[in-house]
């Protein structure tokens, strides 16, 4: 996208380590990504379960479970940092500059609160408004997700509400102080067919009407395809390949991204679908060399001795691979 | 279409929500018919509610139909065991589906224990026959379920379903929950076995992408009834009924043109309360071509020649689909 690239970075980090502690064994969760995120744009993470992508994105919030060690070179936030940051500042943060749609609506929402009483509450703790005039603002907030009769529904529990609607309200919540940067974690994955494009139609569209830029969290090649302007492609713990969404979609470099999409079934042609053999990988037992290697089908000698760097060429595109299926550094 | 193995006439279901006794009934299945032919694979595709799961419990047995009858080989299957063996399902949740204190060997021997097929050294034989048929080493017999990673869990949960050597496997959303690469996998499996077995396939699901792959036949369903029924390139590729044509609209496919052009077109509404079914057409609140006459009577699926059968006054024609 051209008229993004001189746009300023909004996010940006650099080297960053997730490491969680378990009985097992330290579990290395993310290991060394580094992203950033322009004004206005949607990058999307994208990745298999295990593959580091939500929690990668936890850690930039700073809400990941407490026996997590984070580190990073650099975590830079709307001219924050975010290393430096004291807890009390960070939490001011969240909400106002980056902001985080769940998953799960159900879960997400309080269930015994209505969801005037829950938007209103954003209201009041963060703005400091009265009453009525934070409910005031939660009506036209509903009306902002397009949920109709907003100033009837406002009263309604959760369980009232469709689970296509439910995921609204989270986004309503997540939109209400108007971020700079809204995650959104697989906030589709739950819904039917039609809803699902109904809800990333309405991301879309706020995204324009509030200058957001979006990191978009999420497993589905066609989500990713519809929405994302540019991607990263995460495999057990690493940014494995990224670029714009076009060119990886046309000429992907990394074998594991090629094979992701040789997996995935289409509507408009039949063809035997190849799977990528084996299972992802155990972070506690990462194989040698690259993490992909055991299921590469092209992989060679380096593959199980040396761990293969991301190497950046033009166009913004990179990828971690000895033997890529695209030569892009040079060309 | 060759002698079918498994068919299904006028079944309807009826459920009550909110308590047997004084819950609204509803009917979650209502007057659907389908047959499948050996070595055949029917889809069932549609949303949440839309009855699919039901219609797939009634035609193995697990819940009893309100009306209609399931028919093998012609005859009314009822209570009769070893007709019912001929059905078997494999479940969505292969996490849910399968026992954790029992070790493979006993959850795949199941079956053959109902049925009396293999005691002692032969069953143990016929398990690890049926480990390596779904691409799972022998050895995993003495294993738990939860020792395995979520396709390998489903692999075995094909396993078990096919020890009762059935004719027909119904599978009720049997990828839904794995991963990307691992679905693949599962898939080409049911495709290998079924031209290996000679089986038909009844297969539930929600992604219209992995039913093009796995089928032959395809039937949408909207708020328990079938709307569209036909070859799947035709239901999916050239749609009729303005469902189908918003279901395949709202399919996400990897291909960044084509999903760019699918923005902001996608249907309206949720699927309405299957309590409250609007009258006339289910579809026509949502539907950009209803008239008058979808508010009234209800439309029938209405086979039409060269093309597929549908329940709608309003077919979309091959013309208006183009450069949609």
């Amino acid at each position: 996208m051209a008229e993004q690239a001189d746009q300023p970075s909004v996010l940006s980090v650099s080297g960053l380590d997730v490491t969680f502690r378990t009985l097992r064994g330290e579990v290395k969760a993310v290991s060394d990504v580094s992203f950033t995120l322009k004004r206005g744009e949607v990058l999307a993470l994208v990745g298999e379960s295990g593959s580091g992508k939500s929690v990668s994105t936890r850690a930039v919030m700073g809400i990941v479970r407490g026996n997590a060690s984070i580190s990073a070179k650099r975590m830079q936030l709307a001219g924050h940092d975010l290393l430096t940051l004291d807890e009390d500042a960070k939490r001011k943060l969240r909400g106002r500059v980056i902001s985080l749609v769940f998953q799960d609506a159900l879960s997400a929402l309080n269930p015994v609160l209505s969801i005037g009483d829950q938007l209103g509450e954003l209201y009041r703790t963060h703005l400091g408004i009265s009453k009525k005039e934070a409910r005031e603002r939660s009506i036209e907030l509903l009306r902002a997700v397009r949920i109709a009769s907003a100033d009837r529904r406002i009263d309604d529990f959760p369980h009232q509400f469709s689970g296509g609607m439910r995921q609204r309200i989270l986004i309503a919540l997540a939109i209400a102080l108007k971020p700079e940067v809204l995650i959104a974690d697989e906030p589709t994955t739950a819904l039917d067919v039609t809803v699902q494009a109904q809800i990333l139609d309405l991301l879309d569209e706020l995204r324009e009407e509030l200058g957001m830029a979006m990191l978009l969290i999420t497993h589905d090649l066609g989500v990713v395809a519809r929405t994302a302007e540019r991607v990263a492609v995460m495999y057990a713990g690493r940014i494995v390949e990224t670029g714009a969404v076009d060119d990886i979609f046309r000429a992907p470099a990394h074998p594991y991204t090629a094979a992701l999409m040789a997996s995935a079934p289409r509507i408009e042609t039949v063809e035997k679908l190849e799977p990528i053999r084996g299972a992802p990988p155990s972070l506690i037992a990462l194989p040698p060399g690259c993490a992909f290697h055991p299921r590469c089908a092209r992989r060679g000698e380096l593959c199980d001795k040396v761990r293969p760097e991301l190497v950046a060429g033009p166009n913004g595109r990179s990828h971690a691979c000895h033997y890529p299926l695209v030569e892009i550094a040079h060309g | 279409m060759a002698e079918p193995i498994l068919a299904a006439r006028g079944l309807s279901k009826t459920f009550r929500a909110g308590g047997a006794l004084f819950g609204k009934p509803f009917h979650a299945v209502k007057d659907v018919s389908l047959a499948v032919a050996p070595g055949e694979t029917l889809s069932v595709v549609g949303e949440s509610g839309c009855g699919k799961s039901t219609l797939a419990r009634m035609l193995v047995g697990l819940e009893t139909p309100d009306e209609g009858e399931i028919l093998f080989r012609g005859a009314p299957i009822r209570r009769d065991k070893a007709l019912r063996r001929q059905v078997q399902m494999v479940f969505q949740d292969p996490y849910l589906s399968l026992n954790p204190r029992r070790t493979v060997l006993d959850i795949i021997a199941e079956p053959l224990d109902v049925h009396g097929l293999a005691k002692g050294a032969a069953r143990r034989q016929r398990v690890e026959e049926l480990l390596d048929s779904v691409g799972l080493d022998p050895a995993a017999a003495t294993r738990f379920p939860h020792e395995f990673s979520g396709g390998q869990r489903q692999r075995i949960g094909i396993a078990r379903a096919l020890a009762a050597e059935p004719s027909v496997l119904v599978c009720d959303e049997p990828v839904s929950a794995l991963d990307v690469s691992v679905q693949a996998q599962v898939v080409n499996l049911l495709i290998d076995l079924q031209k290996r077995l000679e089986i038909a396939i009844i297969f539930i699901a929600h992604d219209l992408a992995v039913v093009r792959a796995i089928s032959s036949r395809v039937m949408v369903m909207y708020l328990g009834r079938a709307v569209e029924m036909g070859a799947a390139d035709q239901v999916l590729v050239t749609p009729s009924h303005p469902y189908t044509v918003a279901l395949r609209g709202s399919a996400l496919e990897p291909d960044p043109a084509r999903a760019r052009l699918a923005r902001g077109t996608a249907a309206r509404g949720e699927p309405p309360n299957p309590v409250d079914p609007p009258p006339g057409c289910r579809f026509n609140p949502r539907c950009p071509r209803a008239t008058d006459i979808c508010r009234g009577e209800e439309p029938l699926l209405t086979p039409r020649p060269g093309t597929t059968a549908v329940a709608c006054y309003h077919p979309v024609g091959r013309e208006q689909l183009v450069g949609a």
